[in-house]
């Protein structure tokens, strides 16, 4: 509420003036960022002042003095349907910056603590001979897991999830295309862990195989052919009929105007959303905790025996518990993360890049 | 397809096609080129079908052989000890905690993501609005397991301020009672499943709030409504069937969310009544947990559990595609 009486002068120059103007009387441009600033100091003012530890308290208060400071100033200068409005804007924009503090602050912590440990060192070394209380070891083997199993699983996902986007676009009439595209729908909400589970009941408990990084990537290309399929669907209806009535006409049978004339035609947005998929399923770990077991040296062989990956690797960091292994969950994190925001700028960046020929 | 055999006739030389060869082999290999490729794509979408269909097929076979071994009853019995013998084991702690975690989730998370998106599609400058659904974009992109490193070692931490502070004030409530200890509670993973469900509730309800009819909200304009009563009168109910499904797609990513979950709670098989206190479980941490130092039983319990969330996430996606889908019926 002192954020309120500390700005009352300020609009008190132009009271309501007399009816025979149709201008109501308007708060100055400036309000909204000056009690802003006014509340976020006495926010911190009430904080310091009251002794509160949690920095998450300062700012709930800063915000709800200036939500309901913005709203008592309006009501009394702008009367109650501008408030209202101004009480809107205000709620509105608190939203978004509650979502941005989150943001922010996982990224800054990632940074600023894994690049403690980020170096040659750590990403060329495997876990073998380090115990979880010493500093040192590395990520190499996870990584080397992580790239395999990706791979692997987009070699399965891409293709099938590809062709089956081209039945539903260029031939999909009728009940089965129906079934497909309500079952993609579906599959897309699929819990990553239950496609773990489902690829454990079958693969390694009914057919009798080992935990290897094959069995992971298998669960990654469940998690990745539905998402493959709605992007390249979406890609392909982009694409003008009017290039495949031409191409029919010149009498090119439909399987060839698929692949010379339709696929390329879409070919930038494919890329992108399967290289979006990649992104998802590389940071996915829990089909990944059931599957490929984790081990603490170097598996080149993603067939056989136990494989670590970037995302495992973090949970048996975060699981071990000391300061050491905290220090390379947070490098790993990063490591991850950086592999995941690169593949997402390149696929936009292949978006954009392709974006006009396809337009054409 | 049957446009082939008509136009095929009269070939004039295509810069695809190498082989000049006579028009009636090459309306053979077209057909069996068609006839393949249509095999293989259409072969590719009962795949799909297929491996749905398996995965409910193997999750209720391993759940079955379960099942017969139990001892306990499996939707009201209050432990998990499925490797010990007899096995005994219910999902009762379990579905609760999913539950009110997803639920706490979805108080949070759907408000502040309509506030987003209204603040995509209708407040922020329109230059900004872009770059700014990107930045909601990149927090889907962040991988879950680095959300419960976040979590564990930075928010649980930062929360024992505000926790001490409801309990202060709303401790009599019981639901808001919090002792002291590490904030590794239910309400703890409401409060990050909320950060991890907020984009996607975002996006789908941007779009929504995006394609409401223009001449609605300029006509309103035009009589006078200050900016929230255009929201009100004309956006928000056009958007009521798209918020919908969009906070039951955020339900169904937070009822199966199992990495974040499984780093930050520290887990009990028993229903506290307060929220703000460590303890409680879900479906799919339990299943991440307690899958290390599972026997033959007890993987098959953990799968008996799995398939309770796979029918429930089903139950619930379905419904948000439902929704969608008429929705869409009705627009057009």
């Amino acid at each position: 509420m002192s954020g309120v009486t500390m700005d009352r002068p300020l609009p008190a120059g132009d009271a309501p003036g007399p009816g025979y103007t149709l201008r109501q009387p308007r708060l100055p441009r400036w309000t909204p960022a000056a009690l802003a600033a006014a509340a976020a100091a006495v926010g911190i003012g009430i904080g310091v002042g009251a002794g509160l530890s949690s920095h998450i308290q300062w700012g709930l208060i800063a915000g709800l003095l200036f939500v309901v400071g913005m709203y008592a100033l309006a009501a009394r200068v702008e009367g109650r349907r501008q408030a209202k409005d101004r009480l809107a804007t205000s709620l509105v924009w608190v939203c978004f910056l509650l979502a941005v503090v989150p943001l922010v602050s996982l990224v800054w912590e990632t940074v600023s603590r894994g690049s403690k440990v980020l170096d040659g060192t750590f990403l060329s070394h495997s876990m073998a001979g380090v115990l979880t209380i010493q500093p040192g070891g590395g990520v190499y083997h996870a990584i080397i897991g992580t790239l395999e199993q990706v791979g692997i699983a987009t070699a399965i996902a891409a293709p099938i999830g590809l062709l089956t986007a081209v039945y539903l676009v260029e031939y999909g009439r009728g009940r089965l295309a129906k079934a497909v595209t309500f079952f993609v729908d579906v599959m897309t909400g699929i819990p990553s862990i239950v496609a773990g589970l489902f690829i454990l009941s079958f693969w390694i408990l009914m057919l009798d195989f080992g935990y290897s990084g094959f069995a992971g990537a298998m669960a990654l290309s469940i998690l990745m052919m539905p998402v493959v399929v709605r992007s390249t669907e979406e890609m392909l209806k982009l694409v003008p009929n009017e290039l495949r009535e031409a191409s029919l006409a010149l009498g090119v049978p439909k399987w060839r105007t698929i692949l010379k004339v339709v696929l390329p035609t879409a070919i930038g947005g494919i890329a992108t959303g399967v290289m979006l998929s990649v992104a998802r399923i590389a940071g996915e770990s829990a089909p990944v905790v059931l599957l490929v077991f984790g081990s603490q040296v170097i598996n080149n062989d993603p067939f056989d025996g136990a494989q670590s990956s970037l995302p495992y690797y973090i949970y048996e960091q975060w699981a071990a518990g000391n300061a050491a292994s905290y220090d390379r969950a947070w490098g790993a994190a990063l490591v991850l993360i950086a592999f995941v925001m690169i593949l997402n700028l390149v696929a936009r960046g292949i978006a954009r890049w392709k974006a006009p020929k396809a337009g054409r | 397809m049957d446009i082939t055999p008509a136009t095929a006739a009269t070939p004039p030389p295509l810069p695809g096609g190498s082989q000049p060869a006579p028009a009636e082999q090459s309306k053979a290999a077209a057909r069996a080129g068609d006839r393949i490729f249509l095999a293989l794509s259409r072969g590719s979408g009962i795949l799909l079908l297929v491996i749905m269909a398996a995965i409910a097929v193997f999750l209720t076979v391993r759940a079955a052989s379960a099942l017969s071994h139990n001892e306990g009853n499996f939707f009201t019995t209050f432990e998990w000890n499925a490797n010990a013998n007899p096995p005994v084991f219910g999902i009762a702690v379990l579905a609760f905690g999913t539950i009110v975690s997803s639920l706490i989730a979805m108080l949070i998370a759907v408000p502040v993501a309509i506030g987003i998106a209204l603040f995509i599609s209708h407040y922020a400058p329109r230059k900004l609005a872009a770059p700014l659904s990107y930045v909601i974009d990149l927090l889907a992109a962040v991988p879950s397991i680095v959300y419960g490193l976040w979590g564990a070692l930075f928010l649980v931490p930062h929360l024992t301020g505000l926790y001490g502070w409801l309990n202060d004030y709303l401790g009599w409530t019981g639901i808001f009672a919090y002792h002291d200890g590490a904030a590794r509670s239910l309400f703890t993973i409401g409060i990050l499943l909320a950060i991890m469900i907020l984009p996607i509730v975002t996006s789908v309800s941007r779009e929504v709030f995006l394609q409401a009819p223009k001449m609605h909200e300029e006509a309103a304009l035009a009589l006078g409504a200050t900016r929230w009563e255009v929201i009100r009168m004309s956006v928000l109910p056009f958007g009521r069937s798209g918020i919908i499904s969009a906070s039951m797609l955020g339900l169904g990513r937070a009822l199966g969310e199992t990495m974040a979950v499984a780093t930050v709670l520290s887990p009990s098989f028993e229903i506290g009544k307060s929220l703000l206190d460590p303890g409680g479980g879900t479906f799919a941490q339990n299943i991440a947990s307690s899958f290390k130092e599972s026997g033959e039983i007890g993987k098959d319990a953990l799968i008996a559990s799995g398939l309770v969330l796979f029918v429930l996430t089903l139950l619930v996606n379905g419904a948000a595609r439902m929704i969608i889908a008429r929705r869409k019926e009705y627009t057009a």
